[in-house]
This record gives C-alpha cells, sequence and structure tokens, in this order.
C-alpha cells in the first residue's frame, strides 16, 4: 500500500501547507555553510600545516656587521653540510628591509639600525628531533644564532582554526539535532491533523507501519525538496565567498577553498537529513500510535 | 455451520460513564448468518456493533471472533482481523479530502492489492451504488445518501467476512434502500455474514431467514430464539 500517486493522497496536502519545505531550506542552508566553514578551515589547517612543516628560521643578533656576516656564513655552511636540511638560503637584506619598512620607516634603512641577519632553513623530513639537532648545531656554530619554529609562530592560528574546526562540527550535530527535534513536532502535528483520517484508516485494516510510511514519505519529500533548495543557494554563497578570499592573495585564506570531496559531501547532506528525517518520522509516528486502540 | 462470533457474558462501560452501556450479552453468530440489529436510540447497538467491529474492547467477558479471544489480541494482530470485517459507519467515516472512488478504494490498497487490479472492482461498486458519476467527487459535494452509498461500497468491496452496517439505509429513499439491501444479500449468499443495526421496521421483513436481536438499554432480547441457537446453514 501507499505506492502509487493515489495512495499519497491519503493525508491532505491542502492543509498542511508546505512550511516544512520551508524550515528545512533554512536548516539546511545553515547547515551547509557551518559544514562548509568547517570543511575550508580544515583544509586551511592543511594547507598551513604542509607550509610550516619543517621549516625553520635562524636569526643572527649580531650589532657588529663584521661578526654578524661571519656568523651567517659559519651558520650557513654548518646548516648545508648537514644531512637533515634539504635548503638553508639567507634572506635578502633588501627584502627584510622592506618588510620591516612599516614598522621602521626610513630608520629600517640606517645602518646605525642593527637588524639580524636571517636563514630559512628547510628539513629533509620534518620532525621535531631534526629541529631540536639542528637548533643545537647552529648553537654550536655561532652563539649570536638562535632558531626558530615557524609553525610555533604560527601556532595561536592553528589553534584558532582547530577551534574553528570544532565549532562547525558542533553547529553541524546541533542543526541535525534541531532537524530532528523539527521532524519530531512535525510527526506528531501531522498526526494531530489528521487524526481523523488515520482513525478511519485503522478500522480498515492499516497497519501503523502502513500510516507511518505516509508520513515517512511526506517528510522525507519535504526534507528533500528543501534540504536541495538550501543546498544549492548555500553552495552559491559559498562559490561567492571563495571567489571574494581568491581576490585576497592570502595564502591561508585561499588554502581554506574547497575540494572536489568537499563539494560532493556537502551535495549529499540533502539525502543525509533526508535519511535522518525519514527516520525520526517513523519512530515518532508507530511511537504515538502505539497509545492509540 | 461455524460460529462466527460469539458474546459470553459481555459488558461494557465506557471511560467517562458510571454506568454499563452493555451488560450481560449472550449471543452467537452462525458463519453466513443474515441479522438484524434493532433498538430504540441509546439502546446499545453502535456500541455492540463497535465491539464487533474491535473498535472497543469489552469491560468485562470475553468475545469471540472467528475463533479466536477478540479482547486477548494484541494490538499488531489487529489490522488482519478488521480487514476480514467491512463496516458501514452511522456517519459513514469517509476521508473527505479523498474522492468517491479514492474512498472506495482504500481497503483494497490497505490489503496491498495491486493499482491495476483496482480500478475494475472500484467501477463496479460505484455502478452498484448508482454513482458512476460522480467518481471524482469529494464526500462534502455528495448528499448524504450518496455518501451513505459510498461507505457501504466501500465496506463491501473487499468482499468481508462479516459485513457490520450501522442504520445503513437511514439516508436512503426506499427504492435504495431496497436496492442496497439486495446488495447485502447478494453478498450474504456469496458466505458474508451480516449484521445490519437499523430503526426500519420495513426492513426486516424482507430478507427471508434473517434472523433478529433486539437490544434494550444495553441488554439483549432474543425474540426468535435463533441467537442462542444458530441456525445449521446460510440464512438464505
Amino acid at each position: 500500500m501507499f505506492s502509487t500517486a493515489a495512495d499519497r493522497r491519503v493525508l491532505d496536502d491542502r492543509r498542511g501547507t508546505r512550511a516544512m519545505t520551508w524550515i528545512m531550506a533554512i536548516m539546511l542552508f545553515l547547515t551547509v555553510l557551518a559544514a562548509a566553514l568547517g570543511l575550508g578551515t580544515i583544509n586551511a589547517a592543511g594547507a598551513l600545516d604542509r607550509e610550516l612543516a619543517g621549516r625553520l628560521t635562524v636569526q643572527v643578533v649580531a650589532a657588529d656587521p663584521a661578526v654578524r656576516d661571519r656568523d651567517t656564513e659559519a651558520v650557513l655552511a654548518a646548516l648545508r653540510g648537514m644531512p637533515a636540511v634539504s635548503r638553508a638560503d639567507p634572506v635578502d637584506p633588501a627584502r627584510l628591509t622592506e618588510l620591516l619598512r612599516p614598522w621602521l620607516g626610513d630608520a629600517s634603512t640606517d645602518a646605525d639600525v642593527p637588524l639580524p641577519a636571517l636563514i630559512d632553513v628547510d628539513l629533509s623530513v620534518p620532525s621535531e628531533e631534526a629541529a631540536a639537532r639542528v637548533a643545537a648545531a647552529v648553537r654550536a656554530t655561532a652563539a649570536t644564532a638562535r632558531v626558530d619554529s615557524q609553525s610555533r609562530w604560527l601556532s595561536p592560528v592553528a589553534d584558532f582554526m582547530r577551534t574553528m574546526i570544532y565549532a562547525a562540527a558542533v553547529l553541524v550535530m546541533l542543526m541535525a539535532a534541531a532537524t530532528t527535534a523539527v521532524v519530531l513536532l512535525a510527526a506528531r502535528a501531522g498526526l494531530e491533523t489528521h487524526r481523523d483520517t488515520i482513525a478511519i484508516l485503522h478500522m480498515l485494516g492499516s497497519t501503523d507501519v502502513q500510516v507511518a510510511r505516509l508520513f515517512q514519505r511526506r517528510i522525507a519529500l519535504d526534507t528533500m525538496v528543501g534540504g536541495v533548495i538550501g543546498t544549492l543557494a548555500a553552495m552559491l554563497a559559498i562559490w561567492a565567498v571563495t571567489g571574494q578570499m581568491a581576490g585576497l592573495g592570502s595564502q591561508l585564506l585561499s588554502g581554506g577553498v574547497l575540494t572536489r570531496g568537499d563539494w560532493v559531501l556537502i551535495a549529499l547532506l540533502p539525502l543525509i537529513f533526508a535519511i535522518v528525517a525519514t527516520l525520526a518520522a517513523r519512530i515518532a509516528v508507530l511511537g504515538r500510535l502505539r497509545l492509540v486502540q | 455451520m461455524a460460529n462466527i462470533v460469539q458474546f459470553e457474558d459481555v459488558g461494557l462501560r465506557y471511560p467517562a460513564s458510571d454506568v454499563d452501556t452493555l451488560s450481560a450479552i449472550n449471543f452467537t453468530l452462525a458463519s453466513g448468518g443474515f441479522y438484524f440489529l434493532t433498538g430504540q436510540s441509546g439502546a446499545g447497538k453502535t456500541s455492540l456493533l463497535k465491539l464487533i467491529y474491535l473498535a472497543q474492547r469489552p469491560s468485562h467477558g470475553v468475545i469471540r471472533l472467528f475463533g479466536e479471544d477478540a479482547g486477548a489480541l494484541p494490538r499488531k494482530r489487529l489490522p488482519g482481523f478488521r480487514r476480514r470485517i467491512g463496516v458501514v459507519f452511522q456517519d459513514f467515516r469517509l476521508v473527505p479530502h479523498l474522492s468517491a472512488f479514492d474512498n472506495i478504494a482504500l481497503p483494497l490498497r490497505l490489503s496491498g492489492v495491486p493499482e491495476s487490479d483496482v480500478e475494475a472492482p472500484v467501477r463496479e461498486m460505484l455502478a452498484w451504488v448508482g454513482l458512476s458519476e460522480r467518481s471524482h467527487a469529494p464526500p462534502p459535494t455528495l448528499s448524504g445518501g450518496e455518501q451513505q452509498r459510498i461507505a457501504i461500497a466501500r465496506a463491501v468491496i473487499g468482499r468481508p467476512e462479516i459485513l457490520v452496517a450501522d442504520e445503513p439505509t437511514g439516508n436512503v429513499d426506499p427504492d435504495m434502500a431496497a436496492r442496497l439491501l439486495h446488495l447485502f444479500e447478494s453478498l450474504n449468499r456469496l458466505g458474508t455474514t451480516v449484521v445490519v443495526a437499523t430503526h426500519d421496521f420495513h426492513l426486516l421483513g424482507r430478507i427471508q431467514n434473517a434472523h433478529m436481536m433486539r437490544i434494550e438499554a444495553g441488554r439483549l432480547l432474543d425474540p426468535t430464539g435463533a441467537l442462542r441457537n444458530p441456525p445449521k446453514g446460510p440464512a438464505a
């Protein structure tokens, strides 16, 4: 029973306005945005990790330019002789001056201002142990040198990104819970609205499962239609925001662009929500009908 | 001939009431019999029918239906029993937003009859009750008599083993009443046990060998004596 268009007419669609469709559209819109935020942040965090993993910066801090140059050469030679180091290049002093100009103004070019010499180092195999060995070797070579891991500088950013990922995951779960609650309420309201029809169906020999199927199908359809509308709207919004992010030229933000797999996952959300809604409707309806004669 | 319905000292008291609606009801209906249930309004006819078609459970006593204790049936077995019983409700109980066709088709669809096998019997029933032209009409647009005919068509389309009809001719003209009674009689000849509650004493003489049950103030009278001694074969 209830597999044909004729059977679907058993519940009067005109009485129940299709508000459920629009509620589901809004729920899915918000869920997809939250999911996209989470997935984008995961991607950005991954890109940041890949970018910073195994990168060190050596600073040679000496007021005397002669000492600084000598120590820099010594450290460079030591680094280039280590198998753990795949690359060690000094940062161009002109570029360093340019980077400091916003803070120091014209003083950044003043010879009396002692700027440190910087060396960018890439490890062959990124690891804490390798970084420690390199740092020890650098300190043994020049007392004026100190080593900074780039990932340590950006650890507050990484922490923030992790928080954002957790927040997005919690949001998606909350939206799923809210959707389930809405479905439970809608199913109960539907049972009340169609109480007379259900009583007639029972008297004619309908099983509870047959009645539940009517509600399941309707709620699944509402969720799917609303979900597709909400998801498409959210995807459009994400696409627009992604375009703007690309225009910012930020390496971090461009790392947060969604992958094809992310888009597929997002596109599956209406289906996942429809399945959750269908199960919730079935449980709610069967639970209520068991209380009826 | 086997007994299809058996009431043993059955009583019924509704939760909101402090008096018994039915008390000490004892009778047996033979399979294939035709029974009239008469009595004044409020005597308990509809309540007794509700017990037969499993809309109500007795407050005490035992009801045996198709050989099983109906009062002890678990909820999940009720649909199977109800599908074997056709009911014409006094208030018709049609689904208002469904067409006459879809209302009549409901028992078939509930029983899982394929859609391709639904149309022909429904058209046949519509023709039988003279409403072929109104097949698309929803009940609220039909007259009381027309709604009653749809309700009857719905009750009999599944060829039930028992047909329970509560005042089935109350809203139709005498010609249609005779026609509907003839339909019940035809079903009865095919083996359906028919129980008709009615005020209309003119109907009682129209079915030969029909048995009469009279209910007064919640107690069953048995003027013919046939109820305590069910007939050995079909009534007609």
